[in-house]
Order: C-alpha cells, then sequence, then structure tokens
C-alpha cells in the first residue's frame, strides 16, 4: 500500500481526534480524502509535526495523532529523546515509513536502507513503540488510541504518492478552525 | 535585583505556562528559576526549531508559550519563524541571549551577533535589546504586547545585562 491507500483507510478512525499532518502531499492527501476542522495541516516547516503534536498532547486533554513521514523525523531526529522524556499518554506518532522522501520526487531516505525509526524511537527512550506493516494499520492505531499510553506507531509501506490538489486553505483559517476544534 | 527571578515573574504573571529552552550559559539562572516554578512547564528542546514547533502546539492546545534560547538560534529558525509561527500568526515570546556583544570574551559569538538584528529586521520581528539591568522592567509590556499582536517577539539580552562573565 501507499500512504494516500493508508489514509483513506484509517479515514474513519482520524475523523474524530485532533490530527497533526505532516508538511507536503501527505497534507494534501489527507485534506483531500477527509478534510476536517480537526485537522491541522502543515503548509510549510518540514520536521516539525511531531514536535506541535507533543506540545498539543502536553497542552490538552484530548487524544493527538501525529502523521509524520519518515524523512520528516530524520530531519529533526532531536524530537525521539524529547517525545521519550516529555510522556504524554493522549500523544500518538504515526510515522509513515515509506522510505523515501515522497513529496519531492520518492529520493530514497536511509530508513529505506539500513535505519530503523522504531529502533531509533527505543533506544531514545520511547517505552511503547509498534511497527506494523500498512495493511495493519487500522487495527494498530486503534488499539493505539484505546491503549491510552504514549505511542510510536511505524508504518512501513510502499513509495508513492496520489495526485491532489494543493492546500488554498489560509492558514490562518486552518490554524483558528483548528484551535476551535480543540476546545470543543 | 535578582534578574532570573524577575523574568520569572513576569513569565508566570502573563499567564505563561509552556516553557521550552535551549541553553546558554547567560540563561542558566533564568532556566533554573523556571525549573523551580510549579505554574511553568519546562521542556527543553534539542534545537531551537523543535521548539518552537512544541510552542506552537501548546499555543494550539490553549496555553501560552515562551522559548529562550541563544542569538545563535537565530540561524536556525529562520525557516521555523516564517513559514510557521509568522504564517499562522502565533505568539513567540523569545528570550534570547545575545551572545557576542559586549563584554563577550568569545571572538566566534561575534559573528552572528552581527546578524542577529539585520536578521530580525529582515524578519520584520519586534525586537527589544536589554542592556542594562533596570531594562527588565519593560519585559512585562513586551509579553503583554506579543500576546496582543499574535507575532514572534524578541528580547535581546546582553552580557552586560546579565552582569558580564566574571573572571573569563
Amino acid at each position: 500500500m501507499i500512504r494516500s491507500e493508508i489514509l483513506r483507510e484509517i479515514a474513519p478512525i482520524l475523523r474524530d481526534q485532533l490530527v497533526v499532518c505532516n508538511i507536503g502531499i501527505p497534507s494534501q492527501e489527507l485534506h483531500a480524502i477527509d478534510d476536517q476542522p480537526s485537522n491541522f495541516y502543515m503548509l510549510g516547516t518540514m520536521g516539525l509535526a511531531s514536535s506541535i503534536g507533543l506540545g498539543l498532547a502536553l497542552a490538552q486533554p484530548k487524544p493527538v495523532i501525529v502523521i509524520d513521514g519518515d524523512g520528516s523525523v530524520l530531519t529533526n531526529l532531536g524530537t525521539l529523546p524529547t517525545i521519550a522524556n516529555n510522556v504524554a499518554n493522549n500523544y500518538i506518532l504515526m510515522i509513515i515509513d515509506n522510505g523515501s522522501y515522497g513529496s519531492t520526487g520518492d529520493q530514497p531516505t536511509y530508513t529505506g536502507k539500513k535505519t530503523s525509526l522504531a529502533g531509533m524511537a527505543r533506544e531514545a527512550g520511547c517505552e511503547n513503540v509498534v511497527e506494523v506493516q500498512d495493511v495493519d494499520t487500522g487495527p494498530a492505531l486503534q488499539a493505539a488510541l484505546d491503549g491510552g499510553q504514549m505511542t510510536v506507531l511505524v508504518v512501513k509501506c510502499d513509495s508513492g504518492n496520489a495526485k491532489m490538489p494543493v492546500i488554498t486553505m489560509d492558514p490562518v483559517v486552518i490554524r483558528d478552525r483548528f484551535m476551535k476544534a480543540v476546545e470543543a | 535585583m535578582n534578574i532570573d527571578k524577575k523574568i520569572t515573574d513576569d513569565l508566570v504573571a502573563n499567564g505563561i505556562s509552556f516553557v521550552t529552552t535551549v541553553p546558554c550559559k547567560q540563561l542558566a539562572g533564568v532556566i533554573d528559576e523556571i525549573d523551580r516554578r510549579n505554574e511553568i512547564y519546562h521542556i527543553p528542546s534539542n534545537k531551537e526549531d523543535e521548539g518552537m514547533g512544541l510552542c506552537a502546539g501548546a499555543f494550539m492546545g490553549g496555553q501560552r508559550p515562551a522559548i529562550i534560547m541563544q542569538n545563535t538560534a537565530i540561524g536556525v529558525t529562520i525557516n521555523t519563524l516564517a513559514t510557521l509561527i509568522q504564517y499562522y500568526r502565533m505568539p513567540l515570546p523569545m528570550i534570547i541571549s545575545y551572545r557576542g556583544e559586549l563584554r563577550e570574551p568569545v571572538a566566534c559569538q561575534v559573528e552572528m551577533a552581527v546578524h542577529t538584528k539585520a536578521l530580525l529586521a529582515q524578519m520584520a520581528i519586534p525586537t527589544y535589546h536589554f542592556h542594562k539591568q533596570a531594562d527588565v522592567e519593560e519585559l512585562d509590556n513586551i509579553l503583554k504586547y506579543t500576546f496582543m499582536c499574535n507575532k514572534p517577539v524578541a528580547v535581546l539580552t546582553d552580557a552586560n545585562f546579565w552582569g558580564g562573565y566574571g573572571d573569563q
């Protein structure tokens, strides 16, 4: 499966949750598949989805699901120790690991070679790290939500992108409606 | 006056409850003071752009954030300031150790100091420079201003403000 097929499958789980979505094609895909006010789309700033989501999870009690990518986590690796040492049990970091920089032309990342993000998360001190194959994403995500424990979920899948339109919504509108969803 | 305590008191009085830090020795005292306050969740960052991401999330979660860092971090965070904090219109007080100014013993620190104000000006970031201890009296108003206008605001605090580097 490629990322957009996974997102389509888990859209019913994501719909009722606060979601922070990674820059580029992941946000475009989620926006096209099931736009919700409770989705925070990153329009720029590669690498910070996991950090934004952690700040949000620490600041309020609702569950937060971060949809991140292997390339983006690699660009902000310092996030893993920060996550491990600031436990928020309403935080789920789901890394769609397709071993490539999808938004820039599917250039390979190191996770498609020797590097294991699940291993790095564990060694950073994250206590609840789960690695699954694409077809098992839905049940694994639901289990993480039901478990009520901070979870790093690494989803191994194929490289590739669906052709979706660019998000043209104003960033302040994205932020404002998201904050209203947080408060609701 | 205890500057560390005064800065922390002003943060608390302005409802700031989420503070991320990347240390500088000038900032060691204020970071210790923040650690002692129950009103503030202190989350050290590994890099300042990561810290700004944490602050953005905390703000959207209903808390008032702040970041404490060194001016070298302006070089690290330009993209994050432009495409996250400014683009989504979020408030972010930045209490910045202004290394490389008068009384600086480390020559390399001057190399970023000479660019610091120019970069902040280029980014249209409101910038205040604390050079004397009494300048700290403005912090309360600067924090109010930051959350009034929903912008990142820089407070540069130089070695003279902190009382120099002792014997170094």
